[in-house]
């Protein structure tokens, strides 16, 4: 944790223009990753974390504004050139996308969008990117991968094609992988095989990596640190096993239980969160969270809790009322 | 990634702005289209010269107190051919039209109310008349039938017929599912109840929007048949054979081409501008207007 | 793919079946009959007799129908009765004139209609987009007859640089050909390009939002590769259907164009057999057309099976 870190984000915010007036999609986020790490990203669906994984990758949509900076191996992300960016991504940045059903391109070959992102960056030649492009898709646990070259993705099952997403993400030895909620498109069953995969490749290349999901749980084992978004803004942060071990924010707590769990016995209700997350081009004054905290009082309706250190080393949460640290086995 | 869907820029698009600025020009349009139709239809008591008498000594003269548009190459006022050669256009262009629309509409809503062999029959009736290119299609016919304005205009609106049928059956088949109609059915409604009272007046409005389109496309056919020769006889004016006579002399008064050329492409524009307009709002997709 | 090029063929020869007998039949629109249309002045009524014996046209309407059918399943579209010539000979002449005028206008149009539309796709909302939008639907609103007028005044009138007539075979002066070519394909593909540019740019915009371009600027591409592979690839669909829609106008268009620029393709045949009161020219033109037309469509219907995989492995 003390070495210079790979990306911190600096006091970025993301505003969206929408026919409903501006919505502030990211507010005010600072985080920061050491290389070879992992960071969690979790958050309902509309918290702003894709929009953030957007600003880091700087793809956000053209009439977005942003502030704050990205700091990426010592330059400043939001002030590059476009053909600097363009070098970036790929060599250094990769991202895999929630769905692979759309984000592979339906009238390319799996080849051809394998092979065109090793020529873009480093100038193989078709044979040599050819037979690399096999080598990476037997990696990440494709059968047969001289066929698949010639393939559509329409041809691959879901769990095949996000393997063949990953395998374009990995091909060209990034040094942090974004992946976007890479296994929430997927069926159950191949959930676990994907971030296994995510796992095992990371540990092999040395690279960070930011893991987005909805899922506390996916997060448990895989990530060194979990920062939790709310309304746009990162709510509490810590390394994972202190995170499990005594959660502050009523939020996360709601989060982990809504998890179901196999050891509950049939037919038991899902606690699911109530009220729905703020509308955010009407911002509230106090903390974003108070309308569906069972916590909230006045002070939580008229001022926002800041991002504050706490107990244990690393750890933050933005509360006025936070949970007592109990210890807890870990997850 | 619900984040996503509000990606799109068309979708962020100002659509007030848009409309307002389309405003001014649709007001434009109908202003003009309403111009050149009340002088079609006055132009008997309108004080201008007649179409066609010859001035054989002011042959291409420039304007004047008593040509204000000047004269052709056979020294007939030019203004009073344009309003006349309007008739020609709007009448051919609007009934035409209006063949159209009405069996147009009517046989697509059939089909796509009562489905089934009349449907069949209907759409594959319209396959076999789109496989013609339509104006080699209009030449042959009139070729045959000789080249009345009666005649033009019946051959243009049965050649209209296709067109409007796959609007008001692709309408049709979408409404017929929804709530209101279902419920009219439900409730005992006759066919034609609900033909006429609950579907028409939802088809009619692309209808007309289209029909207005019809309209621009129309007078633009009409205009190459006469540019052709093989539209109205002579010497009744129209605005493609002003064109053509006008091409004549573009090296000596190219305005001869350019001032009918230029009503009609105004006229053109005109309805084009109002359909468009009436389509979009009619359009079910949101952020369309 | 063999399925579905076998079911599109299922469905081809009803229709060329049905554009025939339509054929056919507006032949007999014609008021009084062909003997007579032929004969004209010097119809009498032994001679228009003898001629419709030897004509088959004392027989009933479907023998006849038959009887052409057969004649023209065997190649023979009839013999103009002004000059005697054949009319499929007559067609096969001057289709090359037609073709290569049509594929001149087809490939200008697409050179202009591509780039505006990649350029105000890209560049969606703004200024540039809003006048070329603008000029295009303005465009839409200009027939080919007007154009022509226009191309004719500027280059032929006022600059004299290219020949507004004046065909030249491509095998006796190669570059005379090209130039006499160049003004009436240059106002055909002004008739094309707007059609192209709108729907082609309102799908680039709904692609440029798919996740997978988002993915290959995250993969570090070249803005150019984004833009004319993974962008306009998908798109080309689209381009193909409309084209398809167009090559009707196309036809109508060539046929004015031909007539203005003196070009002696089949357009010019079809208005000269109309002029002439040529009949049977006039049928077996029709005829080759709509057929050529039907033809053409189903290729283009072929070509989605080509650009789109998902169609060429059968999921429609």
């Amino acid at each position: 944790m003390t070495s210079q870190p790979l990306l911190s984000v600096e006091g970025v915010s993301v505003e969206l223009p929408t026919p409903r007036g501006r919505l502030l999609a990211v507010d005010q986020v600072d985080l920061s990753l050491a290389p070879g790490r992992t960071l969690g990203i979790v958050g309902e669906s509309g918290c702003g974390k894709t929009m953030l994984s957007r600003a880091i990758l700087q793809l956000l949509p053209k009439r977005a504004a942003l502030k704050g900076r990205v700091m990426f191996d010592g330059q400043d992300m939001v002030r590059l050139s476009p053909e600097a960016l363009r070098r970036l991504r790929g060599p250094s940045l990769a991202v895999v996308f929630q769905d692979p059903m759309t984000s592979l391109n339906p009238v390319l070959t799996i080849g051809t969008q394998l092979i065109e992102t090793l020529q873009a960056h480093l100038g193989m030649d078709t044979a040599a990117a050819t037979r690399r492009a096999a080598e990476l898709l037997a990696a990440v646990g494709i059968p047969a991968p001289e066929q698949r070259l010639r393939q559509y993705p329409h041809q691959l099952s879901g769990g095949m094609r996000q393997r063949v997403a990953i395998a374009i993400a990995l091909s060209c030895e990034p040094k942090l992988l974004i992946a976007d909620e890479p296994t929430t498109a997927l069926d159950v069953t191949v959930q676990a095989q994907i971030l296994d995969l995510l796992a095992r490749e990371q540990q092999r290349r040395h690279m960070a990596m930011i893991l987005i999901t909805h899922d506390l749980g996916v997060v448990a084992g895989r990530a060194d640190e979990v920062a939790v978004m709310y309304a746009g803004r990162v709510v509490e942060r810590a390394p994972t096993p202190s995170l499990f071990a005594g959660m502050r924010m009523p939020y996360t707590q709601a989060l982990l239980a809504a998890i179901p769990k196999l050891d509950s016995p049939p037919h038991t209700a899902l606690p699911a969160i109530a009220g729905r997350p703020p509308d955010q081009t009407r911002p509230l004054p106090g903390c974003s969270f108070a309308p569906r905290c069972r916590h909230a009082d006045d002070q939580c309706r008229a001022a926002k809790p800041p991002l504050a250190d706490s107990g244990p080393a690393g750890s933050q949460y933005a509360c006025w009322h936070p949970l007592q640290p109990a210890p807890m086995p870990e997850a | 990634m619900a984040v996503l869907e509000i990606d799109g820029d068309t979708a962020l698009a100002s659509p007030v702005a848009k409309r307002r600025k389309l405003g001014g020009l649709f007001l434009c349009a109908v202003a003009w289209v309403l111009l050149i139709g009340l002088a079609a239809v006055f132009a008997t008591i309108l004080p201008i010269a007649s179409p066609t008498d010859m001035d054989m000594l002011g042959k291409r003269a420039l304007p004047s107190a008593e040509h204000l548009l000047g004269t052709d190459s056979l020294g007939r006022d030019i203004l009073s051919r344009l309003i006349y050669g309007a008739r020609v256009s709007l009448t051919v262009g609007l009934l035409s039209s209006v063949i159209g629309v009405t069996i147009g509409g009517a046989l697509g809503m059939l089909a796509g109310y009562f489905r089934g062999r009349l449907e069949t029959l209907t759409v594959g009736g319209v396959d076999v008349l789109l496989a013609f290119p339509p104006l080699v299609f209009l030449l042959a016919v009139l070729a045959y039938l000789g080249q009345t304005v009666l005649n033009i205009t019946l051959v243009i609106g049965v050649l209209s017929i296709p067109a409007f049928t796959r609007v008001a059956r692709a309408v049709t088949l979408s409404l017929s599912e929804r709530e209101f109609v279902v419920a009219a059915r439900a409730l005992g409604a006759t066919h034609g109840r609900i033909l006429l009272r609950e579907l028409l007046p939802n088809v009619s409005l692309p209808l007309v929007a289209f029909f207005l389109l019809g309209v621009a496309v129309t007078i633009v056919v009409e205009g190459a048949l006469s540019f052709l020769g093989l539209g109205v006889p002579p010497p009744a004016p129209s605005w493609g054979s002003m064109i053509a006579e006008g091409r004549e002399s573009l090296d000596i008064a190219p305005w001869l081409a350019f001032l009918p050329a230029g009503t009609m492409f105004i006229t053109v524009l005109a309805f084009n501008i109002i359909g468009d307009t009436l389509r979009a709002l009619t359009d079910p997709r949101p952020g369309a207007l | 793919m063999a399925r579905f090029i076998g079911r599109r063929l299922l469905y081809l020869l009803p229709v060329l079946l049905a554009v025939s007998l339509l054929t056919f039949l507006i032949a007999s629109l014609l008021p009084g009959d062909l003997a007579y249309a032929i004969l004209g002045d010097q119809a009498t009524p032994e001679k228009l007799a003898a001629l419709r014996a030897k004509m088959g046209l004392d027989l009933p309407i479907w023998q006849r129908y038959l009887h052409w059918l057969w004649g023209v399943l065997q190649g023979d579209l009839g013999r103009s009765f002004r000059t005697g010539e054949m009319v499929l000979n007559a067609v096969l002449d001057r289709l090359p004139v037609s073709i290569e005028l049509m594929i001149m206008a087809e490939v200008m149009g697409l050179m202009i209609g591509i780039p505006l539309a990649i350029l105000c796709a890209v560049k969606s909302g703004s200024a540039i987009d809003r006048f070329f939008t603008g000029f295009a639907f303005a465009n839409l609103s200009l027939p080919s007859y007007m154009v022509a007028i226009l191309l004719i005044f500027l280059f032929a009138v006022q600059f004299n640089w290219l020949p507004a007539t004046g065909w030249v075979p491509f095998s006796e002066d190669p570059v005379g050909n090209l130039r006499s070519f160049v003004l009436p394909a240059l106002t055909l593909a002004f008739a094309e390009w707007p059609a192209l540019m709108r729907v082609l740019r309102s799908d680039m915009i709904a692609t440029l939002q798919e996740d997978y371009i988002a993915m290959a600027k995250a993969k570090g591409l070249r803005p150019a590769r984004i833009l004319l592979v993974h962008a306009l690839k998908p798109s080309s669909l689209t381009l193909v259907t409309i084209t398809g829609i167009n090559i009707g106008r196309l036809i109508g268009g060539a046929l004015i164009v031909e007539t203005i620029f003196a070009l002696p393709g089949i357009g010019r045949l079809l208005v000269g057999a109309i002029y002439a009161r040529d009949f049977i020219i006039l049928q077996g033109v029709v005829l080759f057309v709509a057929a050529g037309f039907v033809i053409v469509n189903f290729i283009v219907d072929m070509l989605y099976g080509v650009l789109d995989p998902r169609i060429r492995h059968g999921r429609a």
